[in-house]
């Protein structure tokens, strides 16, 4: 009976819960946060739109690594939610003269709601079966843009240039810029909003399910609800993300929602960390940067190269930017007690 | 049926009433009846196959009888799917341990929580006033869990990494989290030696004591249900074979039969 006793009557007092797991630290963050503030400045319009792009594919990672990461469920078929929501902005801007701003809302709605229906019929799939069926999606969706029914609104296979906005208040900056920073409040709210939905009653219900379907049955999680609404949640966010691509890249056009974006984007995901929120903007970066790289390297071979700068990345990091972060962790925590 | 109930003085908790469950000509239950009452230990034995886990998993709604029905408090149970079982006061553990691995010991406990909390996406996302009031208030009674299961110290761990004991504590402090007025605890002593069983033996009384709860054991470690189990049922081929206080299945012919004839006991 004594050892019992101990066992329940000890209660060991726990501390608070560490925040390490999902994000950043506030050091890291902050420093983060003011190098994506600083940093356009002093560039380039075009690097500067490049930055722009960094943070609208970062947008379209976390979105997948909220539905991959967070409820477990793969998808091939990103690139079909990041054009619905690409051409309902620019549909919407140029046919209906919305502000572009109030877009995007809508954009994530619509997506939301695709996503969520989408999510229903994708519930009796699973892992690489799941990945076939949203690939399906992906490889669908540049046709059904291009049908003659649809031909007065999108502009069919000509697809539809759209209105770059001017900096509001007459802002002494140019229209680059201040897309990139109005990008950047977008993108810093959805990160804040993901993060703390990861650590909620549904961000642990999501995890749940990717973990242990049946156990979190048993602890009276609706899985088949958390399922969906994980992609209803990925598939609105990856939707702002093609509205905003849709603003900044000026043009929206079938062929540029391939499923090689769709591809793009789980690279990305794989490459900042499946489920490391702060990853997402490694991941992108590397998508949009590692391609030039590799054409600067060798013109005609600049696929193979890619190629090998993405094995080299696997084999040596296979967590991807989760991996360095936690060593670099490591190592900074060893310097500050030497 | 009702005038039994009456006779009894106070209503059962819960009433298996003549469940039959058939697998593609297999009938591995059949006809089974048992009443489970408030605060009592309910010990469910047999050899291997007898149908104890088949019947364990018609409680927790992962299989749907053929025949019969499970009432709680009255209430048939078959008509809610699984994951209204924890809302309505049934929770359980598994016979291998069916943890998150990927998460804390205190996550893995914060999710039991989930039938008795809410919250939706919308608020999750803006982390809204009463969704940090709730987590403060679900932390508070984690922790206290986490404490009377003596889990403090892992409480950050990641449960894949855990000895197969403390996971074993674990998966209880998970299920105690969403408050049952039934646990059901399947195999619950499987994989513990014999110091760990009666330490197991002795939770398993407090936890009815202190936390007010009726618990069903399903366990092949005879030792244990005979030591701490109040009414005992014994099943082989999916038929019961007895039922009564611990001595009177011990020595009853039937089931010492059913025993010594099977040698994996």
């Amino acid at each position: 009976m004594s050892a019992a006793d101990e066992v329940a009557n000890e209660a060991r007092p726990v501390e608070a819960t560490p925040k390490r797991a999902m994000t950043l630290g506030i050091g890291a963050s902050l420093v983060m946060l003011a190098l994506l503030i600083i940093g356009p400045m002093f560039v380039k319009n075009f690097i500067v739109f490049q930055l722009t792009m960094l943070l609208i594919y970062a947008l379209a990672v976390l979105a997948l690594n909220i539905l991959t990461g967070g409820s477990g469920q793969f998808s091939l078929g990103q690139s079909a939610f990041y054009a619905v929501g690409a051409y309902t902005s620019a549909i919407l801007i140029e046919h209906f003269g919305v502000n572009y701003a109030l877009t995007l809302p809508v954009a994530g709605i619509i997506c939301f709601a695709f996503g969520y229906l989408f999510g229903q019929p994708a519930l009796r799939l699973s892992g690489i079966y799941l990945a076939l069926a949203t690939f399906a999606l992906a490889v669908a969706m540049p046709q059904l843009l291009k049908l003659g029914v649809f031909e007065h609104w999108t502009g069919g296979v000509q697809g539809l240039v759209v209105t770059k906005p001017d900096a509001p208040f007459g802002l002494p900056i140019s229209q680059d810029r201040w897309l990139y920073y109005f990008t950047l409040v977008v993108a810093i709210g959805i990160y804040i909003a993901s993060v703390n939905l990861l650590k909620s009653r549904s961000g642990r219900a999501f995890m749940a399910i990717r973990d242990n379907e049946i156990a979190a049955s048993a602890m009276g999680v609706d899985v088949a609800l958390y399922k969906t609404l994980a992609f209803g949640i990925s598939a609105g966010i990856t939707g702002v993300a093609g509205g905003l691509g849709a603003i900044a890249v000026q043009f929206v056009a079938p062929d540029s929602y391939t499923i090689t974006l769709a591809i793009a984007l789980f690279l990305g995901m794989v490459v900042g960390g499946v489920g490391w929120l702060p990853g997402s903007i490694v991941g992108s970066a590397f998508i949009i940067f590692v391609p030039n790289i590799a054409e600067e390297v060798s013109k005609g071979l600049s696929g193979a190269v890619f190629g090998v700068l993405l094995f080299l990345v696997i084999f040596l990091v296979p967590h991807g930017a989760r991996q360095v972060a936690m060593v670099a962790q490591g190592m900074l925590g060893k310097l500050r007690k030497g | 049926m009702m005038q039994a109930q009456v006779a009894q003085g106070q209503s059962p908790l819960l009433e298996v009433r003549d469940i039959s469950v058939v697998f593609g000509g297999i009938i591995a239950l059949n006809g089974v009846s048992f009443d489970m009452h408030k605060g009592a230990i309910l010990g469910l034995i047999g050899p291997n196959g007898a149908g104890k886990t088949t019947l364990f998993n018609c409680l927790s709604r992962l299989y749907q009888p053929s025949t019969g029905d499970i009432l709680m408090e009255g209430q048939s149970i078959l008509t809610r799917p699984p994951h209204r079982m924890a809302e309505i006061g049934i929770g359980r553990t598994f016979q291998n341990v069916a943890l998150f691995p990927n998460l804390t010991v205190l996550d893995n406990v914060r999710v039991g929580t989930h039938a008795r909390t809410n919250s939706d996406i919308i608020s999750d996302s803006l982390r809204l006033g009463w969704v940090r009031r709730g987590e403060a208030e679900l932390n508070k009674k984690v922790n206290e869990i986490i404490g009377y299961l003596d889990l403090g110290d892992v409480a950050h761990t990641v449960v894949s990494g855990l000895p197969f004991g403390t996971q074993k504590r674990v998966e209880l402090a998970r299920a105690l989290a969403a408050e049952p007025k039934i646990l059901l605890l399947d195999e619950p002593a499987g994989g513990l030696n014999h110091e760990e069983v009666h330490v197991l033996g002795d939770l398993i009384r407090r936890i009815r004591d202190d936390r007010h709860m009726t618990i069903l054991l399903v366990e092949h470690h005879m030792g244990l249900v005979m030591s701490i189990a109040d009414h005992v049922v014994a099943l082989n081929f999916g038929k019961k074979l007895a039922e009564g206080t611990p001595a009177q299945v011990q020595t009853d012919p039937d089931v010492i039969k059913a025993y010594l004839g099977s040698k994996d006991q």
